[in-house]
């Protein structure tokens, strides 16, 4: 256990935490938009900046990665702090102009869109955190999309932007995107995501469709449950 | 021209030549677009397949380096420097002459696939500025007037 200080309150800590998991353990807002407890952190989107003091040295760090420490000095809501994130939000407008999660919480935090930061029209609403990503490759373990290009061309997608043999249609992408950047359509028996239709398989009790075909089938292939067993959803188990 | 099985066996030997070491990824793809001058489709889900490697993951770094192309090249490389010091010296307009000789774009390459016309943001040679790159040959202080003599000696 460490012992250190966030926003003037003494709190203990087990040793390995983060920051960003005590602060918001102790009732403290700290906003993030690439943080997700299936997930490793990353300190993508640079939401969650606060100030950290260790000896005379004070700088700004991403909370969600650094480890608290014993005698730590923990600032979430300084001017400074503030100044940071009010940039990065700034920006972040800037990229995802239409994103309705972005706006919400710049209204939250009070910014307005500013003109010197010219919005983009061909991004869409990721912000390239790479959640999708390390959801796809370390959750689903199929590894299905991946960033490709660099810098302003950098987008987040199938490799060759065609149909990926390796997708299996669960949809975890869209899920855990923060931003609504990733589409998961569903109509009867289809499901359209990364511009390629999955069909769907329908429950041989209720007759729902719950799932895509080609996700039981991986399921299937990598807990060796058959796939008889698994037409079978949830509710009706 | 390469058939399929040709390129299959030469992607394999080219994976061995590194014991299908993961972390020599991008030396595998210099060797494989030297082999074929551009980083064929099949040959990265070849190589995906035979290393276990995630196909995005070798996409990834194929997009990320400007070395790596997904298009295929031509016989010769034209590269034109646009450093700062090219760029005092005029190699604007040489890339423009390049453009209006071949009848191509920068980043196109001619129909006969002889040449690919590309921009670098530096070659390290700039007291020789302008400069341009042509297949490996370092042609310095050029004019636009030598344009159409020096590009005759890789037809």
């Amino acid at each position: 256990m460490v012992n250190f200080i966030i926003d003037g309150k003494k709190v203990e800590a087990k040793e390995g935490a983060t920051v960003l998991q005590v602060a918001r353990n102790n009732g403290i807002v700290i906003p993030t938009l690439c943080c997700h407890e299936s997930v490793a952190p990353s300190g993508a989107c640079r939401l969650c900046v606060v100030e950290v003091k260790k000896g005379k040295r004070t700088r700004i760090v991403t909370s969600c990665l650094y480890p608290v420490d014993e005698g730590l000095v923990v600032e979430t809501k300084t001017e400074r702090v503030m100044n940071v994130r009010r940039l990065v939000m700034q920006l972040l407008m800037a990229r995802c102009p239409e994103s309705d999660v972005l706006k919400a919480m710049a209204k939250e935090m009070g910014i307005e869109p500013q003109p010197a930061f010219h919005p983009e029209t061909d991004k869409g609403k990721c912000v390239l955190c790479r959640l999708c990503v390390k959801a796809c490759e370390d959750v689903v373990g199929v590894s299905a999309i991946g960033l490709s290009g660099r810098g302003k061309d950098k987008k987040v997608g199938p490799p060759f932007v065609e149909d990926s043999k390796a997708c299996i249609g669960c949809g975890a992408c869209a899920y855990i995107c923060p931003t609504e950047h990733i589409v998961m359509e569903a109509t009867d028996g289809k499901r359209k995501i990364w511009g390629r239709s999955f069909k769907m398989q329908a429950c041989e009790k209720c007759g729902r469709y719950f799932a895509p075909v080609d996700q039981l089938k991986y399921i299937s292939q990598k807990t060796g449950t058959s796939l008889k067993e698994l037409a079978v959803c949830v509710s009706c188990k | 021209m390469k058939t399929a099985k040709n390129k299959q066996k030469s992607v394999k030997s080219i994976i061995k030549k590194y014991d299908g070491d993961k972390t020599a990824m991008i030396a595998i793809l210099q060797d494989v677009q030297e082999e074929f001058r551009y980083l064929p489709k099949e040959a990265l889900s070849s190589i995906s397949k035979q290393m276990e490697v995630p196909l995005t993951r070798i996409y990834e770094i194929a997009t990320f380096y400007n070395a790596f192309s997904l298009k295929p090249r031509g016989r010769n490389l034209v590269e034109v420097c646009a450093g700062t010091a090219c760029h005092v010296q005029g190699a604007a307009n040489l890339m423009d002459r390049i453009e209006r000789d071949l009848k191509i774009c920068c980043g196109e390459t001619t129909k006969d696939k002889k040449f690919t016309l590309e921009e670098v943001r530096c070659l390290g040679c700039c007291s020789l500025a302008p400069v341009a790159r042509i297949s490996g040959n370092i042609h310095p202080n050029l004019t636009q007037d030598q344009i159409p003599k020096v590009l005759a000696n890789y037809k």
